[in-house]
């Protein structure tokens, strides 16, 4: 038998591209033409432990991920990695959306793929980072799930203990499946594809599906489904001094010194 | 925002001991429910808790929710989430505030969305503004890793539910004046919280020395501390500032400093008095765990780095000859 495996991704801008993101001002809206774009790095996480997990006891693992059509690389790179088959949400219909519409996306596409063991997160995105769509997504299919995950001993087949991060030391979680884990980057190195797993992509199957496909109510999803919005986006402004110190380097130091001293920080 | 319905802030506890950000969202609670005329609640779960429930009072929640039981030592994550689920649903609050640690951003999305209501992640400031003419409360996140600063509302569904990320706002003041009333509410404990989800062990390890967010002066090296081969110095300058090191993402996968320890986007916030930066590009995500501080020093070789940005004084220069010089004419005040 095996188990079902999911493992969701998110296509992301690269984060050392980030301060090239603009804002139209018209729109509002964030212009993130021309930056490279990557599998977010801790999605690459869960997809390979969502692999070992299959290496150990058989089965079945399918990624997804909700995006315009450029997102199905990322899904194909995720083949490449090892994935056994692709799921892209792509419509319109989904645009705009915010953390719990995103879940309720992936939910109704879940439901219409079938029951999984075991659905694997990144912890969190390099770009909004909000790390709320794997709970809230856990949540709606009624599940156990644990974000933060930094290590997986499975008891069998069917129980798991987890050990997540906490500020200042850690918790141990029992569960039993089917669970939702969002994992860290310390639950494992992230394989590179071969030449021989990038042959094997084009063997592989990609779905894409667009609302109406997976049934999704269009009020739960995109802007209509998203209880929050946007209300503005501005560049940060640090607002600092930015004094240059001046001379040789004893000279700048006894001049910032002197500096931190007259503004009270020393 | 017309709604009469609390302000409520959930307090975390762990051990018996309140986190810190608890009182932060106390005093930006308090703020809001001023402005708001409405009443400032906390709600806290736990194990034999109410001299912390008391802590809260003293910290100016003006009611406190008290839920105790023996099987809510630990953050139990079925439990909690439907127990604060059922105790929104009964007193309707419009707000709540959650701290952004690591059991607050996985309690929060649960809690939101049984309730099918909206939540914003890692607030930096939350006020009450007018967007198209009608008040609502401001959500202020920091975006594309600190590049952006977006605003995020709640229009229509209550109550609406943020995270905020600790040690950005300022903690509220104790007094042990302050009157409050401690509400005592029997949780309906029951055994199918614990049959799918359990929480066994809960480990506290102490990170050496003073705590990061409560410290005056966080000094915080980076890639650039590979000419000088490790962070010695830096713990060299923090002890002479009386300060704590800490370390960027590289300075981490260095191991240099471990991810308790680690500035920035997914690491710890920090708004000390004075923050050192020692040979760290500046990186936005980076920088956006550092901005609430009172003064930035930075020094780094490359005169065209971002930190400069980012920074009241700025050194360009060589670490190898900086960073002694600075440990030299600061020694000489000591």
């Amino acid at each position: 038998m095996g188990l079902e495996i999911l493992v969701c991704i998110k296509q992301v801008p690269h984060p050392d591209h980030f301060s090239e993101i603009r804002l139209d001002a018209g729109s509002g809206r964030i212009i993130r033409e021309g930056i490279p774009a990557i599998i977010n790095p801790l999605d690459r996480n869960a997809l390979e432990e969502g692999l070992r997990v299959k290496e150990r006891f058989s089965g079945r693992v399918t990624v997804i991920s909700m995006g315009p059509p450029q997102a199905q690389k990322a899904l194909e790179e995720a083949l490449a990695m090892g994935a056994d088959r692709g799921i892209l949400l792509c419509d319109e219909a989904f645009a705009g959306a915010d953390t719990l519409a995103t879940a309720n996306a992936l939910f109704y596409a879940i439901r219409r793929l079938g029951k999984f063991d075991l659905i694997y997160c990144g912890n969190e995105t390099v770009d909004s980072g909000t790390a709320q769509v794997g709970p809230q997504l856990a949540e709606l299919l009624d599940i156990p799930q644990v974000s933060g995950v930094q290590e997986v001993t499975f008891g069998d087949e069917k129980t798991l203990e987890v050990k997540r991060a906490l500020e200042h030391g850690y918790m141990k979680v029992r569960l039993k499946l089917p669970a939702l884990l969002c994992v860290t980057r310390d639950i494992n190195k992230p394989r590179l594809s071969t030449v021989q797993s990038i042959m094997e992509v084009a063997r592989k199957e990609m779905i894409i599906w667009k609302a109406k496909d997976i049934g999704a109510p269009p009020e739960s999803i995109g802007l209509k489904g998203s209880p929050t919005c946007a209300a503005g986006v501005y560049e940060h402004k640090a607002g600092r001094r930015r004094e240059m110190m001046q001379g040789s380097a004893e000279e700048k130091v006894r001049k910032a010194v002197a500096r931190l001293k007259e503004l009270g920080a020393i | 925002m017309s709604n009469s319905g609390e302000i409520w802030v959930i307090g975390e506890q762990r051990q018996g001991k309140l986190e810190e950000v608890s009182l932060e969202l106390l005093s930006k609670g308090a703020t809001l429910s001023q402005r708001m005329g409405v009443t400032l609640s906390s709600v806290l779960l736990g194990e034999e808790v109410e001299e912390v429930a008391r802590e809260l009072v003293f910290h100016g929640a003006e009611k406190v929710y008290l839920l105790e039981d023996a099987r809510l030592r630990y953050y139990q994550s079925e439990a909690y989430a439907r127990l604060l689920a059922g105790i929104i649903k009964e007193h309707e609050p419009q707000i709540i505030l959650i701290g952004a640690t690591g059991i607050g951003k996985e309690l929060a999305p649960k809690v939101a969305a049984k309730l099918r209501t909206g939540l914003t992640a890692h607030c930096i400031d939350l006020y009450v503004g007018e967007v198209d003419a009608a008040p609502h409360l401001i959500h202020v996140v920091p975006g594309w890793g600190g590049n952006l600063v977006m605003h995020i509302i709640c229009p229509q569904r209550r109550p609406q539910v943020v995270t905020v990320k600790p040690g950005v706002l300022p903690k509220a003041v104790r007094d042990e004046n302050r009157k409050g009333k401690i509400i005592r509410v029997k949780p309906d404990v029951r055994d199918e919280d614990f049959r799918r989800i359990e929480t066994v062990e809960v480990v506290e390890e102490p990170s050496q020395g003073k705590s990061l967010e409560s410290a005056d002066v966080v000094v915080c090296g980076g890639w650039g501390m590979n000419a000088l081969g490790d962070f010695s110095r830096v713990q060299e300058l923090a002890d002479i500032l009386g300060g704590v090191v800490a370390g960027t993402r590289p300075a981490m996968d260095k191991g240099w400093v471990d991810e308790a320890r680690m500035i920035g986007q997914s690491g710890r916030t920090v708004s000390p008095g004075l923050f050192v930066s020692l040979g760290a590009s500046g990186a936005m995500h980076y920088t956006t765990g550092f901005m609430g501080s009172k003064v930035v020093l930075a020094v780094d070789q490359n005169p065209q780095a971002p930190i400069f940005q980012m920074a009241d004084i700025g050194i360009v220069g060589d670490l190898r000859e900086v960073i002694p010089c600075l440990i030299e004419e600061l020694k000489k005040d000591a």
